[in-house]
């Protein structure tokens, strides 16, 4: 199993992280030899197993759709490397640059 | 435990073994570097409260940084989260304050609880109080220090792929990594949300039972919380643990695995024989597949988990260029990189075409691994086997070679894709001085079980009670 550099800067696209051609060089080939690891899951097979996607047992219960107190704007703005109006505030989204 | 006996005594106080706590983490940690965070102010809180009549009556404990305590900055080891401020606490963390106990800091960990040594910690790599030129394992590694150092008598921990039962193992101290949904993860950073567990490091089990009591529970914000609904008691706590079945798996012992490690792990399995334990060999065939089953699904989880890191709600944020770069920058600058290469493999396991090949696949995989342990737990009552193949390794060792890193875990991975309990207690040590482990694993919700069994084997042996130098 082997990535492509094209397959790599797509995935970092996906995942909104940039990062340098030489970062993605070595991803690239260290992600290459950890899938090359996962090839193995492909030796068994699966037909007729149901898939696991969490370790609860029975079904999960639903709860009561009810309002309850939540924590306070101001403590939840916080943190925010910018906030106006009790309200997270980021650069514009229409309207950017095309690159 | 001792000091909670002490305390409960009157013999002394919250304010004085807070003191005492956080005066030994000052001295030592510049040598051990286990806090992110310490609390100089705690004794001055323990003076306050009266915590004398409560179960945990002001016992002093740390709390690893992916946890949540209003009050302390939290980084989760990551300069995505620098200075940040976390505005309410964790369920874990608020039920043993409840309870009495003081948090006097937080202690370091691997970047968002990824790796097995805390070298991905972004601020700071924790020394083996063993031997500071070794790792003490991880993620929890700044916990099981403290522990092991004698600077807090417990600490919480995470467990995700074994990162209370390593580094546990790698310092010569005990450790409970609970059943999954028997802790509420409410308050924990999420990496691997189907995986993440909340337990606790002590130098005993006796030390981890108290604060293992208080955390357990349905917690109504985390929804795979129950309070169990069949506690599985079948060993008498009494301390003796005649004719109970402990499993021997066989792929537990396989090559590769240092020799001293087998060595004192199939003693001590020796010892539960001694005391009266039927050992049974067992076989859990898909053990090989938890590793490539692991990759997949804990990376998935992380990468759509670690998508609220993006430079909007916590501190801080690079470029404000456009709403992209502000994405993209804050990201690329200031994750390290074991995170980013579990955010592009989850990310590239889930993107089109290759979601079934690869989660699919992974999912259905696990499902075979939990069968194994269910067959298992038909015919014994624990299984007992190492935690990892070597003992602490030297700061350094797996450089920049994730897969060599990620081989450390490989037994202690199936515990957490099955969500079944572990517990890790000391065995001896190596050659070199190095402390050895060995875990028990039980059906969902018998803790309880591994305990008696932890409790009848360190009622006849003394390896918990050993202490390095530098505790001395």
């Amino acid at each position: 199993m082997s990535l492509k550099i094209e397959e790599v800067q797509h995935i970092a696209k996906l995942a909104k992280l940039d990062l340098s051609d030489e970062v993605l060089a070595r991803y690239r080939e260290q992600l290459s030899d950890i899938l090359a690891h996962i090839e193995k899951l492909n030796e068994l097979d699966t037909s007729g197993i149901s898939p696991m996607a969490n370790a609860v047992r029975g079904a999960s219960p639903l709860r009561a759709d009810e309002t309850r107190p939540s924590l306070p704007t101001e403590k939840l703005l916080q943190n925010a490397p910018d906030a106006e109006d009790g309200q997270f505030k980021v650069p514009a989204v229409f309207g950017e640059k095309k690159k | 435990m001792k000091l909670l006996e002490e305390l409960q005594d009157g013999k002394t106080t919250s304010r004085a073994a807070t003191e005492t706590c956080v005066a030994r983490a000052r001295a030592l940690d510049s040598t051990l570097h286990a806090f992110l965070h310490l609390d100089k102010s705690a004794p001055e809180r323990a003076s306050q409260r009266d915590t004398s009549s409560l179960p945990l009556a002001g016992l002093p404990i740390a709390v690893k940084d992916v946890l949540m305590v209003e009050g302390m900055p939290a980084t989760c080891g990551s300069k995505i989260l620098e200075g940040f401020m976390p505005p309410f606490t964790a369920t874990a963390v608020k039920k043993l304050q409840d309870a009495g106990a003081i948090v006097i800091g937080k202690t370091n960990t691997d970047e968002f609880a990824m790796g097995s040594s805390t070298e991905n910690s972004a601020y700071v790599t924790t020394r083996n109080p063993w031997n500071t030129d070794r790792v003490p394992g991880g993620s929890s590694g700044g916990s099981a220090a403290a522990v092991a150092a004698g600077i807090v008598p417990a600490a919480l921990g995470t467990d995700t792929g074994g990162s209370i039962r390593q580094p546990a193992s790698y310092c010569g101290i005990s450790g409970i990594k609970p059943t999954y949904g028997r802790v509420s993860r409410y308050g924990l950073a999420a990496y691997g949300s189907s995986l993440d567990s909340v337990g606790v490091l002590g130098r005993s089990v006796d030390d981890l039972v108290p604060l293992f009591e208080q955390m357990v529970g349905k917690d109504p914000l985390d929804a795979t919380t129950v309070n169990p609904p069949d506690i599985r008691v079948s060993v008498p706590s009494d301390g003796t643990i005649n004719g109970i079945k402990i499993g021997v798996p066989a792929e537990y012992f396989v090559t590769g695995i240092q020799a001293e490690v087998e060595g004192r792990v199939r003693e001590a399995i020796g010892m539960l024989e001694t005391l009266g334990a039927e050992i049974i060999p067992i076989n859990l065939p898909h053990t090989e597949y938890a590793l490539p089953v692991y990759y997949i699904l804990a990376p998935a989880e992380a990468s759509a988990n670690l998508a609220r890191y993006d430079g909007i709600r916590y501190t801080p944020r690079e470029s404000e260029k456009s709403l992209e770069d502000v994405y993209r920058q804050t990201r690329g600058k200031r994750f390290g990189a074991e995170v980013e290469r579990r955010i592009m493999l989850g990310t590239y396991a889930l993107s089109a075409g290759y979601y079934d090949a690869y989660y699919g696949q992974a999912q259905k995989v696990r499902t075979l691994i939990r069968r194994d342990f269910e067959k298992a737990f038909e015919r014994v009552d624990a299984i007992a086997a190492p935690i990892a193949p070597t003992t602490a390794f030297e700061v350094g060792k797996h450089g920049d070679d994730p897969i060599s890193m990620y081989l450390e875990d490989i037994f202690t991975l199936p515990a957490n894709l099955a969500g079944v309990p572990g517990l890790a207690i000391p065995v001896g040590f190596d050659g070199d001085k190095m402390p050895v482990g060995m875990q028990l694993m039980g059906a969902p919700f018998s803790e309880e079980n591994l305990f008696a069994i932890g409790r009848s084997y360190q009622g006849a042996t003394d390896w918990h009670e050993m202490k390095p130098e530098i505790a001395k």
